[in-house]
């Protein structure tokens, strides 16, 4: 047998994404209602009486950190259910069993979950374009960076998946650190507009690279340099992949 | 011919400290079918998932067709289809989509002749549009020897396969390992009924407390602890056995009324003629004479729990 196993990242793949499927309606319809929301209370409600930010109408400046916050949760969930649920079921022997290597596990699920995340990101974007106009001044770029988060989330995810031994555990880590995270690291708001200690404070939240730099390839601006979050957006990915590779190599909450 | 499985001082220790397995050594050879008997908790899960990727070993090696399990994990692992002993399926799926799954997992390119012939021989061909919530468990079991057979295995592994399962499905199976076998397969299989063992092993090894206490030749095992008992009931009672019957070393039983007499069936001169003939002479009168012939059953139980007549026997 020669490279990759193929077949295998294909069933893999294909599983995950039919897994997804079966939920596709109300995947789909989430997102894009959260979103709606989001724009009648801050985009009409609250944004009406709020002045531009950095020259952009408050409407249009939440869109990056809404799609970046809707991603985050997508990917983690996404990805740490796709690998825990064959654990707690046990179903997963047959994965030890097969030849396949960790490479091929990581592309593939990792692959699946990031696939429905794009859809999501996407989806709201598209939302988003109905509530207010919303320029795109590096649409590649744009793309790009979502592609690199929805995968380094879907790391992160897979990680707390192979981690976790619980429901509990793997709720934990979205809702009591990454939602509060994003809330904080400046989705809807310039970190700007903070007062000191708080901006500084902020400083050390990494989450406000990676709204900061999504934001960039809209408006062509951020709260921080984009050398700098893209510096973040790498530094993330290298570190997730450096752990799943260990995790793998001993064979941690995998085997017995 | 050649051994596709070999296991050399194969150990394991789990984390919590349980020591699952001593040191494991054994050779299958292609084409056989080998039976793993043992008591609960003696190591059969452990050893095959050792084999098979699933648990980790403390030590040793394991060789599948020549290759290293660790090394050329590839090679072995598609080489061997795994039926493990717990009932686990994803509910939702469709069966012919979870053996296709599993096909492909293997790295077997995509082949619906095959997979229909699997659902086919397993009586889920009508089943295969079904999800896997819909059916029952003797049906859940057929679809993980369907997904274990997807890939064209060479050597197969059945945990425990007969557990829970009616008898057609009994019978369906081993019809289908024999055939499999015909086909050139190697079979692997644990079990707690030893009639099955008996009915379809080649080999036979006795597993008992992380320890392979025996291994022997099905027909060999068979003839080697053979044994016969022939039972002699008597019209009267005997206080003590007559030192005439030395020969042939009788025990008194059933308070005096019955002379029990152990024999070898196997042997040329099996000394019952003998023994009959003395009785005769000696006046003694019987009015019933049975014969016991011991089985696969009598001999497991007394190897794994008399280790006296295990060390005896072995040797
Ligand atoms: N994950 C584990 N952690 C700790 N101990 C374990 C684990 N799995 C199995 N054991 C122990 O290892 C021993 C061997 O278990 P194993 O499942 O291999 O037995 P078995 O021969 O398959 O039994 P059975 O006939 O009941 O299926 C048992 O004492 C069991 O309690
Ligand atoms: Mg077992």
């Amino acid at each position: 047998m020669s490279g990759l196993n193929l077949h295998a990242i294909r069933a893999i793949y294909l599983f995950e994404l039919h897994r997804f499927q079966r939920t596709l309606m109300t995947g789909l319809l989430v997102p894009a209602l959260t979103t709606t929301l989001y724009f009648v209370v801050f985009g009409s409600a609250i944004g009406s009486r709020m002045t531009e930010i950095d020259g952009i109408a408050y409407g249009a400046f939440i869109v990056p950190g809404l799609i970046m916050l809707s991603m985050f949760t997508e990917s983690i969930f996404n990805a740490s259910f796709g690998i825990y649920m064959p654990k707690y079921s046990g179903t997963i022997y047959e994965l030890l069993s097969a030849p396949v290597s960790a490479l091929e596990t990581i592309i593939a699920y990792v692959g699946a979950a990031a696939t429905k995340s794009m859809i999501v990101g996407l989806v709201i974007l598209a939302t988003a374009h109905l509530f207010v106009d919303l320029p795109i001044a590096h649409p590649v770029a744009m793309l790009l960076f979502m592609l690199v988060i929805a995968i380094s989330f879907c790391l992160f995810g897979f990680i707390l998946g192979i981690w976790a031994q619980s429901f509990e555990q793997l709720q934990v880590i979205p809702l009591l650190v990454v939602m509060p995270m994003t809330f904080l690291g400046g989705a809807f708001y310039s970190i700007h507009m903070l007062p000191e200690p708080w901006r500084t404070a902020t400083m050390f939240n990494p989450v406000v690279y990676l709204i900061s730099g999504f934001r960039w390839t809209f408006f062509g601006k951020g709260d921080v340099a984009m050398g700098v979050s893209v510096a973040f957006v790498s530094g993330m990915l290298v570190v997730c992949l450096a752990v799943i590779a260990w995790m793998f190599k001993t064979g941690y909450r995998l085997k017995k | 011919m050649t051994a596709i499985l070999s296991l050399r001082g194969v150990t394991k220790q789990y984390a919590s400290g349980h020591k699952a397995l001593g040191s494991i050594d054994l050779d299958v050879e292609e084409g056989e079918i080998f039976a793993l008997l043992g008591p609960n908790g003696a190591g059969k899960t452990t050893l095959i998932s050792i084999i098979c990727g699933i648990v980790r070993a403390s030590g040793g090696t394991v060789l599948v067709a020549g290759h290293d399990i660790e090394r050329d994990y590839r090679q072995t692992r598609s080489t061997i289809g795994l039926v493990p002993q717990e009932l686990t399926t994803d509910q939702f799926e469709r069966v012919i989509d979870t053996v296709k799954f599993s096909r492909g997992l293997f790295g077997k390119p995509r082949n619906d002749a095959h997979i229909e012939k699997v659902l086919r021989d397993l009586s889920l061909w009508d089943k295969r549009n079904a999800k896997l919530q819909e059916l029952s468990g003797g049906m859940k079991r057929r679809v993980m020897i369907a997904k274990a057979l997807a890939h064209e295995p060479r050597l197969l592994f059945l945990d425990e396969p007969t557990a829970g399962v009616d008898v057609e499905l009994r019978r369906d199976m081993w019809a289908l390992v024999r055939q499999l076998r015909e086909s050139g397969a190697t079979i692997i299989l644990t079990t707690h009924y030893i009639e099955e063992a008996e009915d379809m092993a080649d080999r036979v090894g006795v597993i008992s407390g992380g320890e392979l206490i025996l291994v022997e030749d099905k027909a060999t095992l068979m003839k080697k602890l053979g044994k016969k008992t022939l039972r002699i009931t008597l019209n009267e009672a005997l206080v003590t056995v007559p030192a005439e019957l030395s020969d042939w070393s009788v025990t008194l039983e059933g308070d005096g009324m019955e002379l029990e007499y152990v024999f070898d069936s196997q042997a040329e001169r099996t000394g019952i003629s003998g023994l009959l003939g003395r009785l005769g002479t000696l006046g003694i009168g019987y009015k019933d004479l049975n014969t016991k012939e011991s089985s696969l059953e009598d001999i497991f139980v007394d190897l794994v729990h008399k280790p006296a007549a295990r060390a005896e026997r072995v040797a």
